[in-house]
């Protein structure tokens, strides 16, 4: 059984070895790095949710209300140019990955602490140009930067905007090199690599885009901004140049970076539906393969982004043709999370019920893939709703569905103080239906014909803007329960032990918050990962309720 | 045990396991650039293969003799850095900071020559703009990649001597021990720089002037 | 108030389209069955303390289900692959008889032109059931010409030229958006595909503004634009002749041999060095920046119907 003893009491940790600014400002710690980046990323979210509140007011009216064409086209691209860069990409490897990878190995801290501090800055001096282009004239093309809107026609601050994400891009590359470096030289003796949690194994794939990816878009982002402001043509069609090579470029790194956006989120669901289902994960080396086939095969699908762009038909029909391929070893993941349920000793705590939703909700978006991944379908549904529909809920019922997870699941480590479980299983179902509610009516509307980054519509489109909205409502309110909650717990919370919830894993063998060298003493490494009950026997009942138990020890 | 030399950082209790470390960061490192580099060489070989003739014949307008010394000048420099490594290794520091100081020298050279020759170029009319010397539209491309690609391979070129000089002061006032990994970081961004030159050279200089 | 759950299908592309779409919802229907009803099923009977029956699954058991399913998920997903890509391929080649509609798409508005020379903006006249093709380019920024009725999108590209094709099953008016973010009034650049009875097309065609045919227009573009100077068969000038070469092989002095399509015209007239036919000299001036879309579409117009006297019409 776990040492349930109370830690961080009186106890030299992280978060209390030094208070000055400089301390945290200049720190080489990988668990306060990971604070300085959760708190940018909240910053970020809350610019790219405020962003995207306005848009959902705006549409639930089919001529608008109070915004002008130019203002919607700047807000939506706002909204997803700083959820994808600036909170999605960073969010869990940044923040969860870099706290907790090197505890999961056993070290003492990441290879490169200097970069790693580095990393953060470059990411948020990114932010800051990106949100200095908003303020200072707005963009209006999109995320995607489309040419030649964006090198000749828009009248926005685009190359300011370009500038930002290729400096945070840099942030990515440097965290990249750093958690791959970790992972290979770090773990401690008895900590093989198919012992490894599969959360170090989904950064360890993670990591491998982020190299190889991101320099991509630098690229791609460098030439528009040498096309745009000086004039240098390359893209222009004007000279000889081809709009599309900008389209190839960008999506060669864009597809990669939903994988960046989803894996460490697969490996998070693992670590918790592991631990509240009290079992071994079902085929460890199956999911190993999928998370590195996701990765590998990842980086040639690109092109189903673009099948009505003017591409030839066979460049279409190898990626369609890629595209299914890459969608199986996704598949297996779900059914090895379901087959993990089995024979366990389930509870619900907030994780859970976040780990669950992350489960369904990635079901319905990875299989609305598949009807992208049809030319003829996504013939009809591509640029409309169905689309929108689709990446949101990967990325939103998914991904931050397995944030929040993740930050539930971990945040006694983090913190030491216990949240209240019942506050957050009300947040985690209410987000669960304001999520659906936002977001399937637009799989619906988007099949009827309803185009996207339309700031006004047919008014026969108007009853699904106005359920998507109330559900946005919903959903912007379940998001505003977490930080005060979690909040509060740092405030008034219970003190966590070491080990609250009875998890496997090396980070569970230290302290609430854990010390700054991260172990006090050396953890032993498990022979396999996850032993939650000896090979050939189930998890005993009296295993339930690890929360009950380390409650009633708080307790005493 | 542990080795308690100034280079020795957290989170390694060995030096040798840091050096590997940081030889194992900066390769990886190499491969993102790699990349980087790779994209910028597909979008030439695909606007190249679009408009041969004008690029051909924009590529003859470029300043082959400026070129060609510069090159010579940054393999120059990769053979002295290499010799830096080496002295490194061998723990003699006077020879060490010699060969870096060379390397930012000759660094400092070819940025120099860069510069003359961007003056001519502007004087013959080849920064793309209303005053544009050659008539094909296609021969504009190939000088926005020439004037982007090598601005980008000198603003690397710049990171890259200033991470030597810095090195060089480092050694000199023994503020960097000779087993530190940061030599052959150092030397491996180095020679990666030089060998996308090697690859810019003919892609930039070369063509249109076999016949 | 109605609103749509589904779109109408009013061509025979939408009909393979949603023929793919409800098999596809049907599957998905299937897996999400599938997986929501274990995903409970285990949560309920699994649940912490509960009396079902836990013993471990014996190592085989668990290596063949995982094999197991991963093959029949490849299976299914590669059949599906398979299935979507023949559709694909089915409707990729236009039929014959086909009316080809010029279609300029520029910020923020679509021109539509008959080949009879009628014109319209922001909307498109066809009959019903005669296949339809769009050779479509745009103005300045790409845009893309959706009707969601006929399941059809293509992007419109500036300096090319794009393809698309429809038949109709059913009259109406159905929507025609644009799809590619191109500007302020992206959401604005809307308009109206009207499918109408043939005799009622008939009429409506011959009540249009007679406009000349487009195709005299371009010649009298090809004379005073200086064309005929060297391209005429009395030119002393040695200029490839024009008759009869459109949609025919062209050799070029690189060696390659290109179709002399509506992409080769339009690139022979803005960037002529860039395909030279063999034989000839280098010598044809560029019009880049001297003529508009609209001209380069009646020139087209013009020497598409410059037919070889001995050749049978098509």
């Amino acid at each position: 059984m776990s040492d349930i003893a109370i830690g961080g009491v009186g106890r030299r940790n992280y978060l209390n070895d030094s208070h000055s600014i400089r301390s945290w400002l200049l720190t080489t710690d990988h668990k306060r790095i990971a604070i300085l980046y959760a708190i940018s990323i909240t910053i970020f979210f809350l610019i790219g949710g405020a962003a995207i509140s306005l848009v959902r007011l705006e549409l639930l009216t089919p001529n608008g209300m109070f915004l002008s064409d130019d203002s919607y086209n700047k807000l939506f691209t706002i909204h997803g140019v700083i959820m994808v860069w600036f909170f999605l990409i960073p969010s869990i490897p940044n923040t969860l990955g870099n706290f907790l990878l090197p505890l999961m190995i056993g070290a003492s801290d990441v290879a490169f602490p200097r970069l790693n501090l580095l990393s953060w800055y470059l990411n948020i001096t990114g932010g800051l140009f990106t949100v200095a282009a908003l303020v200072g004239g707005g963009v209006d093309a999109g995320w995607t930067f489309y040419t030649p809107f964006s090198t000749e026609f828009s009248h926005g601050a685009i190359a300011l905007a370009a500038i930002g994400v290729f400096i945070s891009g840099f942030s990515s590359i440097a965290t990249g090199v750093n958690f791959i470096a970790t992972i290979h030289m770090l773990r401690m003796p008895g900590v093989t690599w198919f012992r490894l949690p599969l959360f170090v194994w989904s950064l360890y794939a993670t990591s491998m885009m982020f190299v190889l990816a991101t320099p991509v878009l630098a690229v791609t982002l460098l030439l528009l901004v040498i096309e745009r402001l000086f004039h240098l043509p390359l893209f222009d069609p004007d000279y000889g140049g081809d709009p599309l090579l900008f389209q190839h470029l960008f999506w060669f790194y864009s597809h990669p970076a939903v994988y960046i956006m989803v894996l460490p989120s697969m490996g998070v669901i693992t670590e918790v539906i592991t631990c509240f289902a009290r079992r071994r994960v079902f085929g460890y080396a199956f999911m190993v393969y999928a998370l590195v086939s996701i990765a590998g095969i990842g980086f040639f699908v690109w092109g189903h982004h673009m099948f009505v762009s003017g591409q030839s038909p066979l460049a279409s029909l190898i990626f369609s043709f890629l595209s299914f391929v890459v969608a199986v070893p996704s598949a297996i993941k779900v059914f090895n999370w379901t087959a993990t349920l089995y024979r366990g000793q389930i509870s619900f705590e907030a994780p859970m019920i976040y780990a669950l939703g992350f489960v369904g909700l990635f079901t319905v978006g990875g299989l609305t893939g598949l009807f992208l991944a049809s030319i003829p379908v996504d013939i009809h549904v591509h640029d409309t709703y169905f689309v929108v529909a689709h990446f949101h809920y990967i990325m939103v019922g998914g991904a931050v569905s397995a944030f929040f997870a993740g930050l539930h699941f971990w945040w006694p480590k983090i913190t030491g103080r216990l949240y209240s479980e019942s506050w957050a299983r009300f947040a985690a179902i209410l987000m669960f239906f304001g999520f659906n509610f936002t977001f399937f009516p637009q799989f619906v509307m988007g099949y009827a014909g309803m185009p996207r980054r339309y700031h006004v519509y047919p008014p026969e489109f108007q009853v699904y803007h106005v359920m998507s909205t109330i559900g946005a409502t919903v959903l912007a309110a379940a998001y505003l329960l977490p930080p005060v909650y979690l909040g509060w717990s740092l405030w008034r919370g219970r003190r966590a032990g070491d080990n609250p919830w009875g998890a496997s894993g090396l980070e569970w063998q230290t302290n609430s918050p854990p010390p700054p060298k991260n172990f006090v003493r050396r953890p032993e490494a498990p022979d396999q990962p996850y032993d939650y009950h000896p090979a050939g026997q189930a998890p005993r009942a009296d295993e339930r309720s690890p929360r009950r138990a380390a409650n009633a020890a708080a307790d005493r | 045990m542990s080795d308690q030399t100034p280079a020795l950082r957290e989170p390694w209790d060995a030096l040798a396991k840091q050096r590997e470390a940081a030889t194992f960061g900066i390769w990886v490192f190499l491969a993102s650039e790699l990349l980087f580099f790779g994209a910028i060489f597909l979008v030439y070989a695909y606007l190249r293969a679009l408009h041969s003739t004008a690029f051909e014949q924009a590529s003859s307008h470029t300043s082959v003799f400026y070129g060609t010394l510069n090159t010579a000048v940054l393999l120059t420099s990769s053979m002295t850095m290499v010799l830096a490594a080496r002295a490194a290794d061998i723990k003699v520091k006077a020879a060490v900071v010699v060969c870096l100081s060379l390397t930012a020298a000759c660094g400092l050279i070819f940025l120099v020559v860069k510069g003359f020759e961007y003056k001519q170029d502007i004087d013959d009319g080849l920064l793309p703009g209303d005053h544009f010397a050659l008539a094909a539209a296609a021969a504009k491309m190939f000088f926005s990649f020439y004037w982007g690609i090598t601005v980008v391979h000198a603003v690397h070129l710049s990171i890259g001597i200033v991470a030597v000089l810095r090195l060089a002061l480092d050694v000199y006032r023994d503020r960097l021990p000779l087993r530190s990994p940061q030599y052959e970081v150092t030397a491996l961004y180095w020679h990666l720089v030089d060998i996308i030159w090697i690859i810019l050279y003919p892609l930039l200089y070369l063509g249109g002037r076999s016949s | 108030m109605g609103f749509p759950l589904y779109p109408a299908a009013a061509s025979t592309q939408a009909q393979a389209t949603d023929a793919i779409f409800i098999g596809l919802l049907v599957l998905s229907g299937v897996v999400c069955l599938l997986v929501f009803g274990l995903i409970f099923g285990f949560a309920f009977r699994y649940r912490n303390g509960s009396r079902a029956n836990r013993g471990d699954l014996p190592e085989f058991v668990q290596r063949d289900f995982e094999i197991g399913w991963t093959a029949a998920t490849l299976f299914l997903f590669l059949f599906i692959a398979w299935f979507t890509s023949a559709t694909d391929l089915g409707s990729l080649a236009p039929r014959k008889g086909t009316i080809e509609i010029h279609v300029v798409a520029k910020q923020w508005m679509w021109k539509t032109q008959h080949p009879n020379g009628a014109r319209e903006i922001n909307a498109l006249h066809v009959p019903a059931g005669e296949p339809v093709s769009l050779a479509m380019t745009s103005e300045d920024v790409i845009h893309s010409f959706y009707v969601p009725e006929f399941r059809i999108k293509q992007d419109v590209l500036p300096g090319r030229y794009t393809q698309t094709w429809f038949q109709t099953t059913r009259t109406g008016t159905f929507h025609l958006f644009c799809t590619q973010l191109c500007g302020t009034e992206h959401s604005r650049m809307v308009g109206d595909v009207v499918v109408m009875k043939p005799d009622d097309y008939a009429r409506w065609s011959a009540a249009q503004p007679q406009a000349d045919d487009i195709a005299k227009e371009g010649e009298s573009l090809f004379r005073s634009l200086g064309c005929s100077g060297c391209h005429a068969p009395s030119s002393t000038v040695h200029a490839p002749s024009l008759v009869g070469i459109f949609g025919k092989p062209v050799h070029l002095t690189d060696g390659r041999t290109v179709t002399a399509d509506d992409a080769y015209i339009r690139d022979s007239i803005l960037q002529p060095s860039r395909a030279i036919v063999d034989g000839y000299a280098n010598i044809m001036p560029s019009f880049s920046g001297l003529i508009g879309d609209d001209e380069i579409l009646r020139l087209t117009a013009y020497i598409r119907s410059l037919r070889d006297p001995k050749e049978s019409m098509r």
